[in-house]
């Protein structure tokens, strides 16, 4: 049994012309947590409302534990939400927050739920606190709280670490994937971050222009990236053009190896990580190193090769200056995108 | 809370989703409260015979009253620019000692309605009046056009002064000081920057100045000056031409609607009252020094006439004619007039709050009409307004006729963009996602709106009932032809008393309005003081 089902919903918004879901169609597992990854303005975050039932799809199904839900307004689906401000209740304290709506606890035992789930979420001796006497990760726990405190059968998220600062969003993001965990909590992210989805989410879909481009686990998302867009949203990405014969392909790198088998032209991706750089004497034909990034762990290069700049990561223990020859010999097979002709076609369908 | 740039993304989101039918019950309930009585005056008019109706339409007096009208409009928005925009600006831009006191005392005389201002001045003049009997000064009693124009002027100016005053609050520094950076001097900053900044706030000033004057009454019929709403009057109340008073009802209407019609967008942004957040940041004062002196004078001899006259004419009349006798009557004209005006507050309020959730949550062309109507409803001049009441009634609903409840709708009608305003200031503080986040918590759309937005409008909705409250006090055109048989409210009572030059008698009447209608003013500083 699926948790949720999302069959071809799709949403124009009046006032403009392309649609802001597009016929998106996924599935979310049991105990799974899913991400919904995207460049703002992409209609992820449209998706996770009208999954709320804050909007109405054109068309379009969704249907939470195989029950329809698409005519169903937002208070009887069962479903929570975290919004990206929080919107904590600003004339509520904090316990009173998470008391507001538990419709499934006896009066009696509220109060006492609700201390328990705020501690759950790592919250003591704040019950009595305004919600604008509180931090912003502080108000985070408490909109997580409040949202778990009615039981729903589906947490949807819409960017709740964005609005924390650096290091306090990776703590707050590993202890809330902990709690989602523990109590086998479904879960759906939005997010632009590609390292917050990566590290999130069981699965991810990657949303571009109102449609879904790919969707899979993070690993699968980010060595086989289906199109030119998810490789390099995802990551940096070399993108090549070439004609395949089967394993490999003719490319301006010359024959590489690819994957999977394809024939005809295709364009290609390779990360720079995939990519590593030998030193050369000889400077006719040779690459050469324009810029250098040293990251800590590793170094990122920009080399000038053939009209066009590549991106390659070495070790700290490889050192090239700019000026040097050197030759772009790749470490993995470069993966396959969608072909050229249809990339063309999909381009045109875009404008 | 960080994210405030989503706010305009969610108001967006609003604009695809329909409104549910029932927030649509207000709106249509007021604009039918509106139309229906309107359209009975229309029907009223429409049965004069051919002949008889030549001879209204192109009565040669009806020229005399549009002009009349038009010019009294005129010299009254004339002068209230003169003596507000001056003192919007040393109140707002100079070191001018005691600014706050400038700016209670500049809104003060809201607090004083035109007919009380009109006997106020009435009583200076005449053999009988204040300076004969105690400078022993021969000063004829105004009276006509000056009398209207000083009685008018000196109400209404804070009107004018309180837009100019929040457009020049909110200048910001900085275009100033760029101007001056470019190599503008000072006079320019002020002609090329300042004043085309504060063009929508003295539009939006003027408005409500000719909206007020338009529709006003009281002073007007006290100093005897011919414009429509004096003609329809005394066609009413004396000749009992009906149809003539519905035709001239109809011009003055038409007159009014204008502008309306024209721009009401500037009613939108207009400010009735001192109502919202108006902190006066920091900017550079300019440092009066030896103007000090005439400018202070200046502002006193403003204030000796705005403020000192009325107030000095009551205390006059009252230490000569103590009115301990009269106080029952008066406190029982009080309850009269609060019985009135209570329950239209109530109702306002609770039509002002769908009316303003509609046009917050729901834009759209439907919504927008919505609230136009309310701002023509504020438009109507009250006596045209009350005559289609009394036609509607006579003809209609019978037992409506001088009752409480058509009154207290009358006032509604008339009231209701007061209302408006601080609803809709608190309304746009309580974001969209609260709503939401009740929603997916399990609670239906009412629920939610009544846990987490009705919290949140609570000062603004008791705002807006003292306004509408205070206003409806002081109302007189509407409840003259209105007010059931003996319902002598304080408004009516001072001008029937003034009117008969019976003003001994109606001091102690204005009194009780004036020093009614002081605390209110008193409120809403008090209002803005915590941050509106």
């Amino acid at each position: 049994m699926h948790v949720l089902e999302v069959k071809l919903v799709s949403k124009r918004f009046a006032d403009q012309e392309r649609p802001a879901v597009d016929a998106v169609s996924f599935r979310v597992e049991p105990g799974e947590i899913f991400g919904l990854l995207g460049p703002s303005g992409c209609g992820k975050t449209t998706t996770l409302r009208i999954i709320a039932g804050f909007e109405r799809p054109d068309g379009g199904i969704v249907a939470i534990r195989e029950r329809n839900v698409t005519g169903l307004p937002p208070e009887k689906r069962k479903v929570g939400f975290v919004f990206q401000d929080y919107a904590l209740f600003p004339h509520l304290t904090v316990l009173k927050n998470v008391m507001f709506a538990m419709r499934s606890v006896a009066s009696a035992q509220r109060e006492q739920y609700a201390r328990g789930i705020l501690c759950m979420v790592g919250l003591t001796d704040l019950d009595d606190r305004m919600p604008d006497e509180l931090s912003g990760g502080q108000q985070q726990r408490v909109a997580l709280a409040r949202a778990l405190a009615a039981r729903p059968q589906l947490l949807l998220m819409d960017e709740p670490f964005s609005n924390l600062d650096a290091g306090l969003r990776d703590a707050t993001r590993r202890e809330v994937r902990l709690l989602l965990k523990a109590q086998g909590l479904n879960a759906i992210l939005v997010t632009h971050d590609q390292e917050e989805a990566l590290s999130f989410c069981d699965r991810l879909a990657v949303m571009n222009h109102g449609h879904l481009e790919q969707v899979g686990t993070p690993e699968e998302v980010y060595h086989h990236p289906g199109t030119p867009f998810v490789a390099q949203f995802l990551g940096r990405a070399n993108l090549l053009s070439g004609n395949a014969t089967g394993d490999s392909a003719k490319t301006e790198l010359g024959d590489i190896a690819i994957r999977p088998h394809a024939h005809g032209p295709v364009l290609l991706s390779l990360r720079p990580e995939h990519l590593s750089l030998m030193a050369t004497e000889k400077p006719e034909g040779a690459a050469e190193i324009v810029a250098r990034e040293f990251r800590g762990h590793d170094v990122t290069y920009r080399v000038h090769y053939g009209g066009r700049a590549y991106l390659a990561h070495t070790e700290y223990t490889h050192s090239f200056f700019p000026g040097q020859s050197v030759r772009l010999v790749p470490r993995e097979p470069a993966v396959v995108l969608r072909t050229v002709e249809a990339h063309a076609a999909d381009g045109g369908r875009e404008q | 809370m960080a994210d405030s740039a989503a706010l305009p993304m969610t108001a967006s989101s609003a604009r695809r989703t329909t409104p549910p039918w029932y927030l649509l019950v207000a709106p249509s309930a007021v604009g039918l409260a509106m139309v229906l009585p309107l359209l009975y005056l229309v029907v009223r008019a429409a049965e004069a015979d051919p002949a008889q109706l030549a001879s209204v339409v192109m009565h040669a007096r009806n020229l005399l009253l549009l002009r009349n009208t038009l010019l009294l409009t005129v010299g009254v928005v004339a002068v209230t620019t003169a003596m507000a925009l001056p003192l919007a600006w040393l109140v707002v831009r100079t070191d001018v000692p005691g600014r706050r006191l400038l700016t209670l005392l500049s809104v003060l005389p809201l607090s004083v309605p035109g007919y009380v201002m009109a006997f106020a001045l009435l009583g200076l003049g005449g053999n009988y009046g204040l300076m004969a009997r105690v400078f022993g000064l021969a000063v004829p009693r105004p009276s006509g056009y000056w009398g209207a124009l000083a009685a008018l002027s000196l109400y209404c100016f804070p009107y004018v002064f309180l837009n100019v005053r929040a457009s020049l609050t909110g200048l910001d520094a900085s275009l100033e000081e760029s101007a001056r950076s470019m190599g503008c001097r000072p006079r320019q900053v002020v002609l090329r920057v300042i004043l085309p900044h504060l063009r929508p706030a003295l539009f939006s000033g003027w408005l409500i100045v000719a909206i007020y004057v338009l529709g006003d009454f009281g002073a007007i019929a006290l100093m005897r000056y011919e414009v429509f709403s004096y003609a329809i009057y005394t066609q009413y109340s004396g000749a009992f031409d009906r149809v003539y008073a519905a035709w001239l009802s109809l011009m003055l209407l038409a007159l009014a609607l204008i502008p309306v019609l024209l721009e009401g967008r500037l009613l939108n942004r207009a400010r009735f009252a001192r109502t919202g957040t108006g902190v006066a940041r920091r900017t550079q004062r300019v440092t009066l020094g030896g103007w000090r002196v005439p400018a202070l004078a200046c502002v006193t001899l403003l204030f000796v006439a705005s403020i000192g006259l009325p107030f000095g004419m009551l205390g006059y009349w009252l230490s000569q004619y103590p009115p301990w006798g009269e106080l029952p009557r008066v406190a029982q004209a009080f309850l009269f007039s609060a019985g009135a005006a209570a329950p239209a507050a109530l109702v306002a309020v609770c039509l002002a709050v769908p009316i303003a959730y509609l046009r917050v949550r729901y834009p759209s062309a439907m919504s927008r009409a919505a609230e136009r109507i309310i701002y023509v409803g504020y438009a109507l001049p009250p006596l045209a307004l009350a005559l289609a009441m009394v036609f509607f009634s006579l003809r209609a609903a019978r037992p409506l006729y001088q009752s409480l409840p058509l009154l207290v709708a009358a006032y509604v009608i008339s009231f209701l963009a007061l209302a408006m305003g601080p609803i809709r200031a608190a309304l746009l503080q309580a974001p969209r996602r609260l709503e939401e986040a009740a929603r997916s918590l399990g609670l239906s759309p009412v629920a939610a709106f009544a846990r987490t937005v009705v919290p949140l409008l609570r000062r603004g909705m008791l705002a807006s009932m003292v306004l509408v409250f205070v206003i409806a006090m002081k109302e007189l055109p509407i409840t003259l032809l209105l007010a059931p048989t003996g319902y002598t409210t304080l408004s009516v009572a001072v001008f029937s008393r003034t009117s008969e030059a019976l003003l001994a008698e109606a001091a102690p009447y204005a009194a009780a309005i004036v020093l009614f209608s002081s605390l209110f003013v008193g409120l809403l500083l008090r209002y803005e003081g915590r941050g509106g």
